[in-house]
């Protein structure tokens, strides 16, 4: 099969989950045990407030057709208001979106850094001091609690040394500086996570590569090993890691809820919480259908992406 | 014919002699047994009730009488942590139960059978594996309402697709196996091959992942009850204690770090198991 016909396959295939996650979302609000414009207005409720979220809701038409209405108001960017601020959820989501993807890249990056040079270190010296802190940083970084770790930065590195602010956010615009100075503790809170699973990732597959009969090729023809290391066996070992990379960068998203929350960042993660407890419901509707769109788009770049570089992929 | 716990202690027995071989596994069962065991019979081994305030010792450090200090009640934190970790336990225990109870009937009819029924039964799985585990969490926490018992229902639903699919992609591989031809040509029945046959030789991925996600169920409930989304107080939660810790923490360090760790141990041990019973009962995948 070639390429194109893989891609669009692919393509194909989102279509369904695009359609069974904008079931969940729409199906969420209907799940409210009791009267949901009740529920959402709570005690200021007012008949006039009630008849509003009726309308708004479709409350009063069959459910199919309740679907329909609210996925092409959706669609159409109407995602309906805030019943607390009285802003449209479209403007909401496009103050605090770019956040939350500013803190996922330099996560993103973050991890890369660190966790693809250390892996390689732990496969090409197995049992030695890289091996031994790989091994440790996979374990811990993947049992630690995010929430707690973003806890003990804010206790040891901002309160107690003074260095880093332990709350708020910067825009990048205003001051660049202080825009990183905001963002670096949340940061390097998200890509303990991701590092620990990239580390180990990239050793498995560094010590799979390694053992191939072309790098004792490469090492008997005399190349330095610097060279067999990193062009030879790691462009081998690549695609795994990418693979690893794509599939993880979704559930930076997750992780992304809570640590905002944490670092009172007002990005994406913070809105969906604050949303949930007040129970807010379009805007937990948005930010879930937000957020997860971009998860699919990501799991789909990745698949591409593996078959970009592994032809054999597409064949299947 | 062969129940799932049949199944369970078939597999536990084969593989008790390499588990011993095992370093990390036995390491990580070791520790599971103990905080375990620490939790159930927290009842004896706590210093202090746990919600017992004593307005003579708030903010003592760590001492032989208060092993983790006490917190601004003068509640002693060791205590509260041994309590903490029956919740957490309990939501672990009971999300990955629920999730596997129905997750491997549905993974192995689908894995199995295959066709329009596969369909039937994978797609919704797909809309739900959609959202990152943490955001369907919350958003169905949001519109179920914030209780333990809420949290252990929407964890098990958030398991449910993993499971199926480990399930699935397990049985589908044993299906096509020889042995399993074999049965077949001797008589055997769908409903026997199905769970004489394929269902003990393709439980093991699953196994494992149920302890993983034993892990993440641990983080998960402390994540939402830190949120205020999971356990309510006056409930024990280490989430809740960290929530609650972090207003006097500058004075108090030994409130947010030691529910912390425990966190941090409990899963720990659940991902060591995990890593272990890879070894075990699949030397050739994974790991490196």
């Amino acid at each position: 099969m070639g390429l194109v016909r893989f891609l669009a396959r692919r393509l194909l295939l989102t279509i369904p989950v695009l359609f069974g996650m904008s079931v969940v979302v729409f199906l969420l609000i209907r799940l409210v045990p009791g009267e949901p414009a009740q529920v959402i207005l709570g005690l200021r409720a007012t008949p006039e407030g009630l008849a509003a979220i009726h309308r708004d809701l479709g409350l009063d038409l069959p459910l199919h057709r309740q679907y329909v209405q609210w996925l092409s108001n959706f669609v159409t960017g109407n995602m309906g208001q805030d019943y607390r601020s009285h802003m449209a959820v479209t403007v909401l989501l496009r103050q605090r979106l770019p956040v939350t993807l500013e803190l996922a890249s330099l996560a993103m990056l973050l991890s890369v850094v660190i966790a693809i040079p250390l892996g390689v270190a732990a496969a090409v010296r197995r049992g030695g001091a890289a091996d031994r802190t790989a091994t440790l940083l996979g374990l811990v970084g993947i049992s630690i609690p995010d929430f707690w770790l973003a806890i003990m930065l804010i206790l040891f590195v901002a309160l107690e040394l003074g260095v880093l602010p332990s709350s708020g956010f910067r825009p990048f615009g205003e001051d660049a500086a202080g825009n990183l100075r905001s963002l670096l503790l949340p940061a390097v809170t998200l890509a303990a996570g991701l590092a620990a699973v990239l580390v180990r990732m990239t050793r498995a597959s560094m010590v799979d590569v390694l053992s191939r009969e072309f790098i004792r090729f490469a090492r008997a023809k005399g190349l330095r090993e610097r060279l067999v290391v990193y062009k030879h066996a790691l462009r081998n070992a690549s695609i795994p890691i990418i693979t690893v990379i794509g599939l993880q960068s979704g559930y930076l998203l997750g992780g992304a809820v809570i640590v905002e929350q944490v670092f009172d960042l007002p990005g994406l993660g913070s809105l969906t919480v604050s949303a949930t407890l007040e129970r807010n419901y379009p805007v937990v509707q948005a930010t879930a259908m937000v957020i997860g769109l971009m998860f699919v788009a990501v799991n789909l770049a990745t698949d591409v992406a593996y078959a970009l570089l592994n032809p054999r992929i597409r064949a299947q | 014919m062969a129940t799932a716990r049949d199944v369970l202690l078939l597999e536990s027995q084969r593989g008790r002699l390499s588990l011993a071989r095992s370093r990390t596994a036995s390491a990580g069962l070791l520790l599971a047994a103990v905080l375990v065991a620490a939790a159930v019979f927290a009842p004896f081994i706590a210093l202090a009730d746990p919600t017992a305030m004593d307005f003579q010792a708030p903010f003592r450090s760590p001492t032989r009488a208060h092993p983790f200090g006490t917190d601004n009640f003068g509640r002693d934190v060791f205590s509260r942590v041994l309590y903490g970790y029956r919740t957490s336990l309990l939501v672990g225990t009971g999300s990955v139960a629920l999730a596997v109870a129905a997750g491997v009937p549905l993974g192995l009819v689908a894995g199995y059978v295959g066709g329009a029924v596969d369909h039937v039964i994978m797609r919704p799985m797909d809309a739900l594996v959609a959202f990152p585990a943490v955001l369907l969490t919350i958003a169905l926490v949001g519109v179920l309402g914030t209780s333990t018992a809420v949290l252990v229902a929407v964890i098990a639903i958030v398991y449910l697709p993993i499971i199926v699919r480990t399930m699935r992609a397990s049985a589908l591989a044993v299906r096509a196996e020889p042995f399993v031809e074999g049965a077949r040509a001797r008589g055997a029945s769908d409903l026997r091959l199905a769970l004489r046959h394929v269902l003990p030789n393709a439980i093991d991925p699953v196994l494992i992942q149920a302890s993983i996600l034993m892990g993440v169920a641990i983080l998960i409930e402390a994540a939402l009850s830190f949120l205020g989304l999971g356990t309510q107080p006056p409930n024990p939660s280490l989430g809740l204690m960290l929530a609650d810790g972090r207003d006097i923490m500058r004075d108090a360090p030994w409130v947010v770090v030691f529910p912390g760790l425990a966190i941090m141990l409990a899963v720990l041990s659940f991902n060591l198991t995990a890593d272990g019973l890879r070894d075990v009962l699949d030397p050739k995948g994974g790991g490196g």
